[in-house]
């Protein structure tokens, strides 16, 4: 038991010196949601209600964007230049090797959140009900998904340019459908019932029980856990595809 | 029997190994035994990398039989005692010598020790990978397998790349190991480099022409030219 925390924690560390090497994609990571709500709270500059509306889904679909990216490329070198097939030849475990990872990406995940809503409750006013540390939560459970995803577009990308493919084809439908652009509830019954089985919208749900006046903040819980069990599905899915044995 | 077990580290018997259409090894068998220096020769292409991979447990489609340290080969436990150097540079480009090596070793429970001294990498330690040379990451690649001391030491293609003197140093330390113990089994295609081994396994077209000692491979051919010595051997099969 003790072993195998000690390679949960050295993945993790490995995860986090990596990043530390390429400081251009932390800063990159932490600037560019500051950069983006900024500019959303400049084109509502007079409707504090469109922003508070589009702002807070927001929040939860950076971490989402950015962990699925880090993670799919991450991974995909992992598996090309054969270094997985070396990991999984000494005692590290698969569920070790991704519970690392997670914790590394999840810090990065609660980095980009906590200067990421600092700036958008603060300075730019975004009105949220609940407690700031609730965006925080919601955005590191988005990050596990992300990473769940990103776990499983690796598995099915040769290259990198196939894996950078995989963010509009999975990341974009669901964009389109979790209620940023048309309430679900008006939409279609087909679109609503496909929207229902789709993570995202339930990201973009749970911050809008934080920011709108018609649901409990309560209501939030309900929606990280249904966000959880996804992330939790996809990085079970994901761990299958790391293989042992390979041709 | 007993006695056998101890004295054999890798035993295999009839191995198949198809890969897509290609039968990368058809039907090979041998013994590697324990604390020694295993060459394993042959041309590119002629299952050397299939055959260490297939030891290493992460081959798939293998047939027949294949005991590692008296496990079946892949058993879990086996990966506490294994040290395994892919042909590529299986290390991170975007970490330094020093951030690889000490990952590997706490995988493994161990510490460092002196293994960037051992390769001859002491003075790139808080180098990145990325901005060494090919023949310096296979180094950091072989710092890698052998960090942690392995009883069991897989290296593919070890020496591939380097200049003659630090082929020689490696070599030399390759002998130092199976003195200390270790078992060690050492790809290579130059076939020069069979002389300093005590033991060859010689492979083409994924069946096994001969096993045997240099010695051996010299008596049988009267040839100390280690080319000439191979072809003679295949005229003679």
């Amino acid at each position: 038991m003790r072993g195998s925390a000690a390679r949960t924690l050295a993945t993790a560390r490995r995860v986090l010196l990596q990043l530390r090497h390429d400081p251009r994609t932390v800063v990159l990571m932490i600037v560019v949601p500051c950069v983006l709500e900024t500019l959303l709270r400049l084109i509502y500059a007079h409707r504090r209600v469109a922003f508070d509306h589009a702002g807070a889904p927001l929040l939860a679909i950076f971490p989402l964007t950015t962990v699925f990216l880090v993670t799919s490329i991450a991974l995909l070198r992992e598996r090309t230049s054969g270094t997985l097939e070396r990991l999984l030849t000494t005692p590290l475990g698969r569920l070790e090797l991704l519970i690392g990872y997670a914790l590394a990406f999840g810090l990065l995940a609660a980095a980009q959140a906590i200067v990421a809503s600092a700036l958008t409750l603060g300075p730019l006013g975004l009105h949220v009900r609940g407690s700031d540390g609730l965006v925080v939560v919601l955005a590191v459970s988005v990050a596990l998904l992300g990473m769940g995803l990103g776990l499983l577009a690796s598995a099915f990308a040769r290259s990198e340019f196939q894996v950078v493919q995989f963010l509009p084809a999975t990341i974009l439908p669901q964009l389109l459908l979790c209620g940023l652009l048309v309430a679900r509830a008006q939409m279609p019954a087909g679109l609503h019932a496909l929207s229902d089985a789709l993570p995202m919208s339930y990201a973009v749900d749970g911050m809008k029980h934080l920011t709108s006046e018609a649901t409990p903040v309560a209501a939030l819980w309900g929606d990280i856990a249904i966000v959880l069990a996804f992330a939790a599905g996809a990085l079970l899915l994901g761990a299958g595809t790391l293989r042992r044995r390979t041709p | 029997m007993s006695g056998d077990v101890a004295t054999q580290a890798v035993l295999a018997r009839d191995l198949h190994v198809r890969r897509g259409e290609i039968e990368a090894l058809s039907g090979v068998s041998f013994t590697i035994a324990t604390g020694r220096l295993t060459g394993l020769f042959g041309p590119s292409g002629s299952g050397k990398s299939t055959l260490i991979r297939a030891i290493a447990g992460v081959q798939a489609d293998v047939e027949g039989e294949l005991r590692v340290l008296d496990l079946p080969a892949g058993s879990a436990e086996l990966r506490h005692e294994l040290g395994y150097m892919t042909q590529a540079a299986s290390v991170y480009e975007d970490l330094t010598v020093a951030e690889n090596v000490r990952y590997f070793a706490h995988l493994r429970g161990a510490k460092v020790g002196d293994v960037l001294e051992r390769v001859g990498l002491h003075e790139q330690t808080h180098q990145l990978v990325r901005r060494l040379s090919g023949g310096q990451r296979a180094r950091v690649s072989l710092a890698a397998a052998l960090v942690g001391s392995p009883r069991l030491l897989l290296l593919d293609e070890p020496t591939v790349g380097l200049d003659p003197l630090l082929r020689r140093e490696l070599w030399g330390l390759f002998g130092e190991l199976a003195s200390a113990g270790a078992t060690l089994l050492i790809s290579s295609h130059v076939l020069d480099e069979a002389r300093h081994c005590d033991d060859l396994i010689l492979l083409r077209d994924g069946n096994l022409v001969a096993q045997l000692t240099p010695a051996e491979l010299v008596a049988r051919t009267s040839t100390e030219d280690m080319d000439e010595a191979f072809v003679r051997l295949i005229e003679q099969a």
